[in-house]
């Protein structure tokens, strides 16, 4: 079944003095429980898709539809919204609140969803343990290591419980053991709890692992590999 | 939530935390000090008026008011004294003849106001006996007495035990001298006061002036509290509501009588918010300074929380508790030291001796006791909200204009 149905896609930045279209017609579908990279050459196009599937730039023409719902025609208010409780976030740079614990950075999507306090501390029990940093919930992000923090990163994601997850490099800070690690919790998470995981990445690693693979030129997907 | 964050992104970088904090809590300090400072002084000059030469509220003939003339008179004073003495808030009433005059050495004269006065009551009605620097406050037997200001004694060349010559006019309009021996010398923070008047006994002045027995020119009356002049005003009005209305007596505060000193009280206190005022403004614009360094380190971060879904309102929101807490860390520090400070000063005054010629030549006292409402501290918190809501709405705007799928990329 699709979740995400992307229809003649468009990007075109105008900011420089040549229009320069980064994404060129992408049509495509993503179905629950897929585990997909999309790869391609630097500047092929993959994080102005993501950001686009992510609701995080517009498109110039073309429309996402995720569950029924073009968001290409959500207000920003609603489009924010919408992502707080659709879509999960992992970034190249962890991005993690470095004031706050393990615990409370996790919390923090909850609490923004509104989630009363105990079902969150339930929760954030059960991402950690899936995660495997169940003993370092009380620890500030700089205690960890690259590899952790961005575990930390993937139960962030997961705490929202979205309908799918974007990740944008989320393995260009990281080791090869730490890379590991990670591809194969989000695997076992796609495996058990049906995760939908779409990257965007030059990782060979990662792209070994995925189970489908978008490869990207100037734009246009000229490989839909499953 | 938002505000847990926000009180911990503030001890992020201590060090410019800590200026800000420092310079906010300084220059409230400096700003609260000051208008201590200048409210203890509006208030001694008060306090001095009110205990030294007004008392809380004077009733005089409406005529006399016109030209200070001591034949219009209050008539049957011992009984209006008694009617007001039953008043609860009433300390003290006294009565005073009043008649302007010369008063002259062998070398020199000076215009002066000549009081007539009974010692005994005007002990309980003001203060002036306690600032006799030199002899006594008319309490010795001897007759034609009289008490005059250092000041005066100074210009007239004169010292203790001189004699000093009073020309006057009777209520028929004769001219009159008096001998008088100066038995007393009193010094006020007031130079002015204290060159200006002379006080003798008042079944004295009364003889020399022709002023029949049951006479009077003003009621002095003392309250056991200033802030009881206005409700005391009140009820004399209602006690001699037939005498007023047929203008033979008119009922006045200390400060309608002066209205010079109420309004440099009142200035003071516009004053002092005005410059406050002023304070936070600059504040205002450190603070905004340090809280746009602040966006700008942790635009990575921001454009995170706008892509995971905080809104705008949480997002201008943090950044406000932000400043908040910035804010109020420093003016709760300023105020903590102001409070110190003010209540050691308010014990120990501060002594302005070097330059006390220039203020008792305006009425202020040389040893200033500065004093503040606590009211006010209230008032400044209230304005460093107010200061920190303004000051974090250029760091918001700039924040949310920025945009999230950039925002998480930008490099740390």
């Amino acid at each position: 079944m699709s979740i995400i149905k992307v229809e003649n896609l468009v990007k075109i930045y105008n900011s420089g003095a040549v229009p320069v279209t980064a994404v060129d017609g992408i049509n495509v579908e993503f179905e629950k429980g897929e585990f997909t990279s999309i790869v391609g050459p630097s500047g092929c196009g993959k994080t102005t898709f993501l950001n686009m599937l992510g609701g995080l730039d517009e498109p110039s023409k073309g429309r996402i539809v995720i569950d029924s719902i073009d968001i290409s025609k959500l207000k920003s208010k609603q489009l924010i919204d919408f992502r707080l409780h659709n879509i999960g976030f992992v970034f190249q740079a962890f991005n993690l609140i470095p004031v706050l614990t393990v615990k409370e950075n996790i919390e923090f999507i909850m609490q923004l969803q509104g989630i009363s306090a105990e079902e969150r501390e339930k929760r954030v029990d059960v991402l950690l343990e899936q995660v495997g940093l169940l003993d370092r919930k009380n620890d500030r992000p700089n205690k960890l290591s690259g590899g952790q923090q961005q575990r930390v990163a993937v139960a962030r994601a997961l705490a929202a419980k979205p309908k799918f997850i974007l990740a944008d490099e989320p393995t260009a800070n990281l080791d090869s053991k730490s890379t590991e690690n990670l591809l194969d919790i989000m695997l076992k998470l796609n495996k058990t709890e049906e995760t939908t995981f779409i990257f965007a990445t030059h990782d060979n690693r990662v792209m070994k692992k995925a189970r489908r693979l978008l490869v990207l030129e100037d734009g246009k997907i000229i490989k839909d590999e499953k | 939530m938002l505000s847990r964050i926000a009180w911990k992104n503030i001890w992020r970088n201590k060090l410019r935390s800590g200026i800000i904090i420092t310079s906010i809590s300084l220059g409230l300090f400096g700003g609260v000090f000051a208008i201590a400072f200048m409210n203890g002084m509006a208030n001694q000059m008060i306090n001095d008026l009110i205990n030294l030469e007004l008392a809380n509220i004077q009733l005089h003939n409406p005529q006399f008011l016109l030209n200070d003339e001591t034949i219009y008179t209050i008539e049957n004073p011992e009984k209006k004294i008694e009617r007001i003495k039953k008043i609860e808030q009433v300390k003290s009433v006294s009565s005073r003849t009043v008649r302007m005059g010369m008063a002259s050495s062998s070398s020199t004269g000076k215009g002066v106001r000549i009081n007539g006065i009974n010692p005994e009551i005007e002990k309980q009605t003001t203060e002036l006996s306690d600032k006799i620097i030199e002899g006594s406050f008319l309490e010795d037997e001897r007759k034609n007495q009289i008490v005059v200001g250092e000041k005066l004694v100074k210009e007239l060349k004169l010292k203790l035990n001189s004699k000093v010559i009073l020309t006057l006019q009777t209520i028929d309009n004769n001219i009159t001298y008096a001998a008088f021996r100066i038995t007393g010398i009193f010094k006020t923070q007031n130079t002015m006061f204290d060159e200006s008047n002379v006080f003798v006994r008042d079944k004295e002045l009364k003889e020399i002036v022709h002023l029949r027995e049951n006479r009077t020119n003003e009621i002095v009356v003392a309250l056991s509290d200033n802030d009881f002049t206005k409700q005391v005003k009140s009820k004399l009005i209602n006690e001699f509501e037939k005498e007023i209305h047929n203008e033979k007596l008119i009922v006045r505060t200390w400060d309608e009588i002066n209205p010079s000193v109420k309004m440099i009280q009142q200035m003071s206190l516009q004053f002092s918010f005005i410059f406050v005022i002023i304070i936070l403004v600059a504040l205002s614009f450190g603070i905004t300074n340090t809280m746009l360094m602040v966006v700008m380190e942790r635009v990575r971060e921001l454009g995170m929380l706008m892509a995971v879904g905080m809104n705008k309102i949480k997002l201008a929101g943090m950044i406000f508790f932000e400043t908040l807490y910035l804010s109020l860390t420093g003016a709760f520090a300023g105020m903590i030291i102001s409070v110190g400070a003010i209540s050691i000063a308010a014990k120990t005054g501060i002594d302005l001796s070097p330059i006390a010629e220039g203020f008792n030549a305006y009425g202020y006292s040389s040893i200033i006791y500065p004093e503040i409402d606590t009211a006010f501290y209230f008032y400044v918190m209230f304005f460093v909200v107010i200061t920190a809501f303004l000051a974090s709405v250029y760091p918001a705007r700039k924040a949310l204009k920025f945009n999230p799928a950039e925002a998480v990329r930008t490099e740390a």
